[in-house]
Formats: structure tokens, sequence, C-alpha cells
């Protein structure tokens, strides 16, 4: 009798199983473990309660342990069930799965009982508990839905059925039976499923690891029982192998990685200069690197292009007069003096344009050798432009990402920056440097956000400062203009007759420009009192038009001297061919003969014009030349000796050398920065006239890394305010962009317009340098290419594809404008979300006094003073993190323990305000009392009408 | 998947734990024998354990030590040893390492950050170079960015929050033995 009834009520809560499961969630195993797992996290911190959470450990171990075993004795009594049953009926549907599984827990039966004597005494804990369990179960057996875990319900489903089997009792039917052992083999896997994922998660336990041996024996013995049962655990081997593999492969990529970064050259030196110097000065270096890339390519299109097949394949040095040295100039051709101002045998060679023969093509290949040059020469700019552009790109994607950036800057340098791989006692002192600097960076961003400032006062000094470097670049830019006009007028007059400044006025003007105008802006610059970030940007951009100027003179000079230049080779050429037309006529008439042989002059010796485009490149490498020694010289005396001498003079001087006046030198970004940009400006231009141009500058920025590298390293100290540099870099790259733009203009001019020498360079004998390519296109391809390329340089077909462009660069404007737009939106609503999180979690006073204000505005609150009683509970929720969840389980309990701890004031709200109305009323008697009790309680717990 | 977890975390940490072992056997050869299948009870002190060449350069070694030590002073069993390198090895999750990257910065025990915390820490890893006011100002706004709950000081869930969001938390805190 009693057992029908205690099966019947299993039945029952099987029946409703799933609306108790729903309605008591956090009542089910999986809960009640999460939340044990919470408790002892948090436990686990408090180290003072240390011997608590091991008493506490130890229960639950015992817990735990006699779960598993209790489900493991259960078989057998199933088992004479089954027997009887099976002899009895012999029809079952599971009968043979059964049967194995029941051969399996037998053994496992028998192994059990070999387990320790600790362990016995555990289980017999657990009978006493079961029993009493199974008491309380009967008293209650009515009220089935009362907050009772599934856990316990279903262990004395358990143990009423072991207690029904010793009995020996046949009476169960048939079909609860096989519910219940189907249940039961459910309930199985379930338990090995969830002790599987003990296992797969142990290692993401903060348990002490003896505690974590144990517990993965017991869990793997329990799987390892199990799975076999049910039909699982094979193919161990393979899944090792594979694991092995994995970790073998991951092994490898890191070292891939490893090998990648070690690849990208002189990583580690910036690195180094950026721990000690901040990123602003690394950026320096950054570019330069980049830089050296970007001229290495131009330097392998130029080399391979055009250098290597003229020297190949085009005729040897001495066969044609372009290629010897002139008959006068071989006396003094390899002397030092004269090769270092590229004149004799350097002038001559393949470094400059000169030495390229205009034969339509070379060698064997029939490799088209000029149009090979016009072609290099223009796609040298068509790539450099394409890079910058899309470098420029990509840095502007990179710096639009950062959504997340400025949340945690200096919570993540503190928590993160150290890195605990390093073990190397150089590297932690470069760490060390690095993260020290990083703080800084970010302090002075940090001051910079906090300074006070009045708002009047800075823009008048804004523009009073923009309005004097203005008058600044006005005066100079004046000056330049003039010298160079009083210049002109010199040059009319006799050479000897100027003296020595007269003759050197615009260089001498230049250089004191230079060396006066940069400190003189940066320190009018103090008057802005920019951000030093932006403060460099400014500084870059006066420079810039400052130095403009001097390119204005250069060029202005080149041009003058490409004009005389050009009067002569008219003189010259005329000569020649009047020479001709005489030889030809005194060879006629005298030898009565029209079958003239060539005139046979040896090659140092043919009259020869001066050949503009050689005297244009052999400027460029001069001026490349000259700078590279002005920039090293500079280094040197002014950071090296400077430095040793602040360092060594300081022991025997009257006053501290090195705080004091000279100081050690600082690195100078933006100078070192405009003379890069303006230098490969150079480059660009001349690299069309000097194909070796190419090959020096590879040079020079190859020196100037490791020489700038270890100048910054031994005599320089780092900025007194160090700032991080921009993301993006690319300010300096629309810098780069402009100098570009501003050197393809004399080119593409002379390309187009002027008319190259007659006896020196690929295209020689042309009228124009382009001419190469229309006589390719009229010689080499079939004529309809022609014929499309005639009418597509029709006037009527390019002002509409002008228009279109203009027509396309405006939508696209258009669009980008938009998403900018967008994304300061999203940027903006992602900052007010994390600030209303904040200000939801927070707690502060500052908050609730208008909260309180609000509810005293409130008339009815005065019904509500059950909130006293209610009061501990909502302060402690705060502050003890998982505590609420364990008392509202039913509220909370399903959220994460990371939500839980965090949000738990939140939810608490309507459930503690909740029992106010209803047990407001009855308490009504004591209407006096609450008013101060419910103020505070209200003000400082509970915070609910906020949502 | 349980199955492919079990085999993993035996054979790995078989293999793991014969390593180990000899590290943990050289700091101390006449403290610790070579011979575990009796379970000797013995402790490594914190002043040997320091001296590893993986610890030595770490500004917070000594607090690394002493959170993985059940005693608090720093003194490790091999079990403990074996679960400091297991929580600083490549494969712990972020969760775990969160939590004891909390307890490591965590100086005095308190279960809290509190600004006291995080000016031991940072005079740990800038060698004191910064002046005290910029000591002042960045631990203040390392509370004003990461405390949630507004109590001036970092509790776990708050440090949490901020941890998981770090993109090299994984990266650095990590060694490789």
């Amino acid at each position: 009798m009693p057992p029908k009834r205690k099966n019947s009520s299993i039945i029952q809560v099987e029946d409703v199983g799933m609306d108790v499961d729903a309605e008591f969630d956090s009542g089910s195993e999986d809960e009640a473990r999460r939340k044990r797992i919470q408790n002892r996290r948090a436990k686990s911190q408090r180290k003072a309660k240390l011997t608590i959470e091991e008493e506490e450990d130890e229960d639950e171990d015992e817990d735990k342990a006699p779960r598993g075993r209790g489900r493991r004795k259960r078989p057998k009594p199933i088992d004479s069930d089954q027997d009887e049953e099976d002899e009895d009926k012999g029809k079952r549907q599971t009968a043979t799965r059964r049967g194995r599984t029941t051969s399996k827990k037998k053994s496992d039966k028998e192994d059990s009982n070999d387990e320790s004597g600790k362990e016995k005494g555990s289980r017999r804990q657990t009978r006493g508990k079961a029993a009493s369990k199974t008491q309380k179960e009967e008293q209650n057996k009515d009220k089935k839905e009362n907050a009772k875990g599934k856990v316990e319900e279903s262990k004395d489903k358990k143990n009423k059925k072991g207690n029904s089997s010793s009995d020996s009792h046949n009476s169960d039917s048939e079909n609860e039976e096989d519910q219940l052992s189907e249940g039961e083999i459910e309930a199985l896997k379930e338990q090995v499923e969830e002790k599987k994922k003990l296992i797969a998660t142990l290692r993401n336990k903060p348990w002490r690891m003896k505690k974590r041996l144990i517990i993965l024996k017991e869990a793997q013995e329990f799987v390892e029982k199990f799975e076999g049962a049910l039909g699982k655990g094979k193919g161990r081997k393979l899944y090792a192998f594979k694991i092995m593999m994995a970790k073998k492969f991951i092994k490898f990529k890191r070292d891939f990685e490893n090998f990648k970064t070690a690849c990208i050259p002189w990583e580690r030196k910036i690195k180094e200069v950026e721990s000690h110097f901040g990123s602003s000065v690394a950026s320096y270096f950054l570019f330069l690197r980049w830089m050296y890339g970007l001229n290495l390519i131009l330097f392998g299109l130029m080399f391979g292009l055009v250098v290597l097949p003229e020297v190949m394949m085009g005729l040897p040095y001495g066969s044609i007069p372009r290629k010897t040295v002139p008959r006068a100039e071989q006396e003094t051709a390899m002397d030092y003096s004269v090769l270092f101002d590229f004149g004799g045998y350097a002038k001559y060679s393949f470094m400059f344009y000169g030495y390229y023969n205009n034969e339509r093509t070379v060698g064997v290949l029939k490799f088209r050798l000029p149009l090979s040059y016009l072609l290099t020469g223009v796609g040298i700019f068509g790539y450099s432009l394409m890079v910058v552009i899309r470098m420029m790109a990509r840095n502007s994607n990179e710096g639009g990402d950062g959504g997340d950036e400025g949340q945690f800057t200096f919570s993540w340098k503190m928590f993160t920056s150290w890195d605990f791989l390093i073990g190397n006692p150089e590297t932690a002192d470069n760490k060390y440097a690095s993260i020290t600097t990083s703080f800084k960076e970010s302090i002075v961003d940090e001051q910079e956000n906090q300074k006070d400032e009045n708002i009047h006062l800075r823009r008048f000094l804004r523009v009073l400062a923009n309005f004097m470097i203005l008058c600044c670049l006005g005066g100079s830019g004046y000056l330049i203009y003039f010298v160079v006009k009083r210049s002109q007028d010199f040059a009319k007059l006799d050479p000897r007759s100027l003296t020595w400044f007269q003759k050197n006025e615009v260089e001498f003007v230049m250089s004191l420009l230079g060396l006066v105008c940069p400190p003189l802006f940066e320190t009018i610059a103090e008057l802005e009192d920019y951000h030093p970030r932006i403060a460099l940007k400014w500084q870059l951009g006066r420079i810039f038009a400052l130095f403009l100027g001097n390119l204005y003179t250069f060029l202005f000079a080149l041009f003058d001297e490409v004009n005389a230049k050009m009067l002569d080779e008219k003189a010259v050429k005329n000569a020649t061919e009047w020479a001709y037309q005489e030889y030809y006529a005194n060879y006629s008439s005298f030898h009565n003969t029209t079958d003239v042989p060539p005139l046979n002059i040896p090659p140092a010796d043919v009259v020869r014009g001066p050949c503009w485009e050689t005297a244009v490149g052999i400027e460029f490498v001069k001026l490349t030349v000259s700078d590279v020694q002005v920039t090293f010289l500079t280094i040197l005396v002014g950071d090296f000796a400077r430095a040793v001498i602040v360092r060594f003079l300081n022991y025997c001087w009257c006053w501290d050398l090195e705080a004091g006046f000279p100081s050690y030198a600082e690195f100078d970004i933006s100078g070192n920065v405009l003379g890069l940009v303006f230098n490969q400006g150079m480059i660009w231009m001349g690299v069309f006239y000097a194909p070796g141009l190419m090959g020096v500058n590879v040079l020079r920025l190859l020196t100037s890394m490791y020489f700038q590298c270890w100048a910054v390293m031994s005599s320089n100290v780092p900025h007194e305010r160090v700032f991080k540099a921009s993301r993006s870099n690319n300010f300096y790259m629309a810098l780069l962009l402009l100098v570009l733009f501003l050197s393809l203009l004399p080119v593409i001019y002379s390309i187009m317009t002027l008319p190259p020498s007659f006896d020196c360079g690929p295209f020689s004998g042309q009228d124009r340098m382009y001419d190469v390519v229309l006589e390719t296109i009229s010689r080499d391809l079939p004529a309809f290419i022609g014929n499309i390329l005639t009418y597509a340089s029709n006037p009527g077909l390019i002002m509409p594809a002008i228009l279109l462009m203009v027509l396309a660069i405006y939508y696209l404007n258009t669009v980008s404008k938009g998403y900018q737009q967008a994304n300061t939106d999203l940027k903006k609503k992602m900052q007010m979300a994390r600030d209303e999180e904040k200000n939801r979690r927070n707690n502060k006073d500052s908050t609730n006094q208008m909260m309180k204000d609000l509810e005293d505005l409130l008339p009815d609150k005065s019904l509500f003073k059950p909130q006293v009683q209610e009061k501990p509970p909502t302060d402690a929720a705060p502050e003890k993190g998982s505590k609420p969840t364990k008392m509202k389980p039913g509220t909370a309990g399903v959220n994460l323990h990371k939500e839980v701890s965090l949000a738990s004031p939140n939810p608490r709200g309507p459930v503690s305000r909740g029992p106010g109305p209803r047990g407001g009323p009855p308490g009504n008697a004591m209407g006096p009392q609450p008013g101060p009790g419910r103020g505070r309680g209200r003000g400082r717990g509970a915070p609910p009408p906020r949502r | 998947m349980g199955n492919k977890q079990t085999i993993f975390t035996d054979e790995q940490l078989d293999a793991y734990q014969v390593r180990l072992h000899g590290r943990y056997h050289e700091l101390a050869p006449h403290l610790v024998p070579m011979d575990y299948t009796t379970e000797p009870d013995c402790k490594i002190p914190l002043a040997l354990i320091v001296n590893m060449p993986e610890l030595k350069e770490n500004p917070f070694r000594n607090r690394i030590v002493e959170s993985f030590s059940e005693d608090g002073m720093g003194n490790l069993s091999f079990n403990e040893f074996v679960d400091m390198f297991s929580v600083l090895s490549e494969t712990a999750p972020r969760e775990l390492k969160a939590i004891y990257a909390f307890k490591i910065y965590d100086f005095n025990v308190d279960n809290f950050l509190c600004k006291e915390d995080l000016e031991k820490t940072l005079n740990r890893l800038t060698k004191e170079e910064l002046t005290p006011e910029e000591v002042d100002l960045v631990c203040e706004k390392t509370i004003e960015e990461a405390d949630l709950d507004g109590d001036s000081k970092l509790s776990f869930a708050d440090f949490e929050n901020m941890i998981t969001r770090a993109p090299d938390f994984l990266s650095t805190f990590h060694i490789r033995i």
C-alpha cells in the first residue's frame, strides 16, 4: 500500500515535472551547483574565512560524492525487480539494453564496495539524510508543489524504490516501472553529461589543485563507468592524437607569428625608441621605415626597368659620345673632387639621364628602352600616389574603430600592460620605461582634458599667435622673392665684379630663415597652449609653408639654368648642323661624289650640347647628398657633441650643465619629419633626370635609420611632455601627398612641353618627350587602338568625363559624410548607454538624493511602512554581491553570476516593494512611526522607481 | 566532446606534472623528494620560487606566489605550484585568469582593489618614476573608469567587467614554462 502511494505521487511529480522545473528553476540541481560555485568563488577570495571555506568545501564534497554513489547503488535493487519481472512477463522493449546496463552496474557496485572507509562514512550519512527526507516526504506528500528541488525528489524517489525492492514488494505496475527506468536512464545520462561538463570545465574553476584532483578523479571514474553503459567512449586514441596535433599546430602558429615579427625590419629598434621616448618619436621612425619600403620598391622599378636593361643590353661605355667623357675633361675625370661633384665619369654614367641611348629597342629582347624610361618615370609618380592615398585611407579606417577605446585607458594600462612572459632583465627594463612613458602620455592627455580654461583669453592668444606667424611667413616669403629678383639682376652683371655675399645671397637668406624661423614659430606657439600633439601638427604645417619658399627658389633657379642651357644647346646644335652641312658640301665638292661617308670622329672629341637634363639630375643628386651631410653633421655636432660636453664637462663646470642651460637635446620631430618629406620630394622630382638617385636615397634612408636610432638612444632626452602620437600618422602622409603633388608638376611640365636635348638621353631627336608614346601607338599597336585613343583624347569626350568624375567625387563625399555622422551618433549612443548603466548601478547619494526628494513629494507614501523591516536585505544588496540571489532565487537566480551580483539591486526593487502595500494596511496602526524609517530605508536601498 | 576533454585533461595534466615536478624539484633539491607516490607534505618557501627565471623579472612576483599559496605567506606545495602555472598557462580561460589577476593585484587581501592597491601596482609597474601627483591622478582615473557601483574601490565584478574587454589581457597574463 504505502509504496504504491509513493509511486503515484512520483508520477504526479513527473507529470508536473516541467511545471515544477519552470517554477522553481533555481531549485534545480544545476542552479544549485552554480550557486555553490559562486559562493565558493566569492569565498575563496576572502581569505579571512579560509576555515569556513574548507569546511563548506568538505561538505560539498560529501554532498557530491554520495549523490553519485547513491545512484550507483541504485541499480542493484532494480535489478532484482527486473529479474523478477522479466521472469514474470518476459516481454520488455528495453530488456536487452537494460540487461547490459545492469550487469555493468553490478560490477560497479562491487567496485564501489572497495572504496575507502571515509566514503563509507559519508554514505552512511547520506542514508541517514535520505531516511529523514523520506519521512519528510511522507509528511508533505500532499503539498508536492512546495519549493523542493528536483534533486531531493529524485533522491527520495530512489530511496523509496530501494526500500520497496528490499521489501521485495512486487506490486509495482509494469507501466510505472518502465517509466521509472526510462527516467532513470535519462537521469543517468544527464548525470554523465554533467560530470563530463565538470571535467571539461574543471580547469576553469578557481579551486585549489588538491580539490580539483579529487573531483576530477571522481568524475572521471563516474564517467568511465557509465559511459560504457550508455554506449559511448570509443576512439580515445584518435582523440588523443587529434588533440596532440592541435597543440602542435598552435605551437607552430605561434612560432610562425614570432618569425613574421622577426622579419619586420627594425621592429626592435623602434620599439626600444618608443619605450624610452614615447610614441611620437617612434612615429617618426615608423614613417622613416615606411618611406624606406616605398623607396625600395621605386628603386626596384627604376633599376629593373631602366638601368639594368641599358647596362646589360645597351651599348657599352665609350661607344658613343653620350657615353664617353669628353677629351677636355678626361684629365680630371677620376679626381675625387670632380667625382664628388658628380662630374667626370659620374656624369657620363648610368646615374644620369644623358647616358641613355635613343635607340628604339635594345638587345635581343627588343626592349623598348625610351618608352620604358618614360613610363617608369611617370609610373613612379602613379605608384607613389596610389600607395600614399591607400595608406591614408587605411590609417583613417584604423582611427575610426576605437569605440571602446576611451573607456578604460588607465585601467587597462594598469592591469594589462605588464607582459608576464618577460624573463629577460633588459627587456624588463625597457618594459618599465615603456609603461612609464605610456602612463605619462595618458597623463598629458588627461591633464589636457582637465585644464580649466579661460576660453576668451585662449582664443585671443591663438588668433594673435596665428597673426604673428602669418606675418613671419609673409615677411620671409617677400624676403625670398626680393632676394631671388636681386640675384637675377646680379646674374646679368659681370660675375667678377660681385662680392661673395652677392653671389650667395639666396642660399644665405634661405638657410638663415631655416635656422631662425622654426624656433621662432615654436616660441610663438607657446602662446596658443595647444596639446603637444596638435601643436606638433601646427608646427609642421607652418614650417612646411616656410620651406615651400625654399622649394620655390630652388625651382626658380633651376628653370633659369635650364633655360640658359637650352639657349646654349640651340647654338651648339646649329653650329653642329652647320658644320655637318659644311662637311658634306666640302666632301662632295672635293671628291665629286654624292656618296659621303659618315664623319669618323672619336666619341670623346665630338662636339656636344650641355644636356640640361643631366645638369638637372646632377643638381638634385648634389642636393640630396649635401642634405645627408648636413643632417648627419647636425646630429653629430648638435646632439652627440653636445651630449658629450654636457655629460663630461659637468664634472668641472660652474653650473649644472645637465639640468641648466645647454642640457641634452630633445629629438626634433617636426624638423626630421619635414626633412624626410622634402627629401622625398627632391627624389621624386629628380629621379626622372637621374635614375641613380633612387639608389642614393635608399642608401641614405638605410644609414639614417641606424644613425638616428643610435643618436636618439645615445644623446637625446625624452620630451618634457611625452605625448602620444595620433593613432594614424595621416598628417605626415598628407604632407607627403602635398609634396608629391608639388614635385609632380615640374616633371610633368618638362615632359609635356620642354624639348629634350638633341644629343643625349633616350628622347634625343624628338620634339617632346611624350612623342615616344605617340610613336609607339602609331607604329607598334594595331590601328584601331590608335583610333580609339584619338577618339578618347577628343575634348568632347574629356569634358563629360571630367564632369562625371566631379559628380562621383561629390556623391562619394556626401556618402562618407553620412557614414561619419552615423558613426558619431552611434558612438554617442554607446557612451550614453554606458553612462546610463553606470548610473543605474550607482547607488550614490547624489543620484538618490533626487529620488528621495521626488518620493517625498508623493502623497500616499506613508502607507508603505513595512519598508522598515525590509531595510536590512535591501541595504545588504549592493555590498554582498551574490547573496541576495540566494534569498530570492526565483527572480535573479537564472542570471549569470556576474549579472546577479551587479544587477541585484534592480530586480530586487519590485520584490521588496511588493509586500509593502499588502502588509501595509494591517500595520497601519503604527502610522506615525514609519515616517523617518521609511525615508531612510527607501532613500538608501530601494531604487526601483528609477527605471 | 566530453570524452575528448577527459583524455585531454588527463594526459596533459600528466605531462605537465612530470615536467613541472622537475622544475619544482630543481628549486629545492634538499626539500623535495623525487618520489611522489607517497604524497609527502613539503612546501617551498617564497624566496626560492620567486627566483625562478620565469618570475624573476616580474614586478608582481611576490604577489603571484602569495595568491597561489594556501597559507597566504607564499609557501607553495607542489599542487599549488602546478595550480599557479596552469592558471598562467596559455589555455586557461579568461574568467579564471581574471580571478587570479584580481587576487594578485589585491595587495592587502581585502577583496577589493582600493586606491592603496592601485598605488602599489602603479609604483611597481613604473619603478616609482611618476610623481605622487601623477600617481594620484592615475589611480583616481582608474577607479573612475572601472568602478561601476560607486564605492570608489573596485570589486571583483568591476574588475572582471573591465578586464574582459581588455584586448591584450590574455596575451600578457601568461607565462610559458
